[in-house]
């Protein structure tokens, strides 16, 4: 797994949230709260969690996400777990 | 009865093959109405012991297999009882839905879990009596009663330590976090991972396989390599009550059921 950097991961982010929650990836930005903007309740957000496990190959225990609700802040967790 | 149209699951059996479909929504919470209708799975697996093979077990909900005990439908039952009250009402709860679960986890049958999306808490437990597990790839699998101040009381843990290192086990109970697919196919929860939405699919086709093996080898069989921790089960009852009468769990099911906590699936 290349290393990528925190913007990269944060793209990538936005990139799957946009797909998987058919929104346009231009009204996604970094500092997005993603439940308001995705328009997501807690079991989509695990669907959520599934998706970006399995495309960055990591395992991310859903405890991280406390107090995450940012696009920036969770690709800083996932950043830690991709090394 | 080889068909039933349940409020919360309907069966069809056909080529000696049981298929049970859960659907009540939002996600096939666990309540009296499904215990209900487990009871009455439970009659037809006895008549129909010589007829089936199989019994595979899926979600018609597209949220997931089961998102657990009906937390909201447990809460309201408490109100305007005292504490004796809520122990027995609790109590027989239990003893019902684990004398289910029991027959489902000692059916004569290969019994098949096709799971998808959340698995949580007693809808874990319910593809726990399982014999296989096949999940898609959107599967999860949590034990998050901790966070309500319980332990799993449908017979989750002893069955858990059945098929898992201790490790995991303390793993999930202790943090209550889920886990995805693929860890729990390494860890040897689940015997296969499929394509989102191949589950059901998958599962017959073992259903199928399964059929072709002498049923009296088949019975021996799970005798042999499953046996059901009767034992641990009867604590594990017990562990439940003792913690359900203390002040604090009221207090966390409040939130549940009156919405307080805005991601209840989030630990």
């Amino acid at each position: 797994m290349p290393v990528r950097s925190l913007d990269e991961i944060t793209a990538e982010i936005l990139d799957l949230a946009a797909q998987q929650f058919r929104v346009p990836r231009a009204e996604l930005s970094p500092e997005d709260d993603f439940f308001t903007k995705l328009g997501i309740d807690s079991l989509q957000a695990l669907d959520l969690l599934t998706r970006l496990e399995r495309h960055f190959r990591i395992e991310l225990p859903d405890y991280e996400l406390q107090g995450v609700s940012d696009f920036r802040t969770l690709a800083e967790r996932i950043q830690a777990r991709v090394g | 009865m080889k068909s039933f149209e349940g409020e919360t699951l309907s069966w069809d059996c056909s080529d000696g093959v049981l298929e049970v479909s859960l659907h009540r929504p939002p996600c096939n919470e666990i309540g009296r109405p499904t215990l209900g209708d487990l009871e009455r799975l439970v009659e037809a697996l006895g008549a129909l012991q010589d007829e089936i093979s199989a019994v595979v077990f899926s979600s018609a909900i597209q949220a997931g297999f089961s998102a657990g005990a009906d937390l909201g439908q447990l809460y309201r039952e408490m109100q305007g009882l005292d504490a004796p009250a809520r122990q027995a009402g609790v109590r027989e709860f239990l003893e019902r839905i684990h004398r289910a679960l029991n027959a489902i986890d000692a059916a004569g049958a290969v019994t098949i879990a096709a799971v998808h999306g959340v698995c949580f808490g007693g809808g874990f437990e319910l593809a726990l009596v399982c014999d296989l597990i096949v999940a898609d790839r959107t599967a999860r699998f949590s034990f998050p009663e901790l966070r309500l101040g319980l332990v799993p009381g449908f017979g989750g843990v002893p069955r858990l330590k059945r098929d898992l290192g201790n490790a995991l086990v303390r793993d999930l109970l202790f943090t209550g976090r889920s886990i995805n697919a693929a860890k729990a196919l390494e860890a040897g929860l689940v015997s296969q991972v499929v394509a989102e939405g191949q589950a059901l699919r998958v599962a017959r086709q073992m259903a199928q396989q399964a059929r072709k093996f002498d049923r009296e080898t088949v019975r021996a069989a799970k005798r042999f390599v499953k046996p059901i921790p009767y034992a641990e089960l009867r604590q594990e009852i017990e562990l439940f009550c003792e913690l359900f009468a203390r002040p604090a769990v009221e207090q966390s099911l409040r939130k549940f059921a009156e919405g307080a906590g805005v991601m209840p699936y989030l630990p």
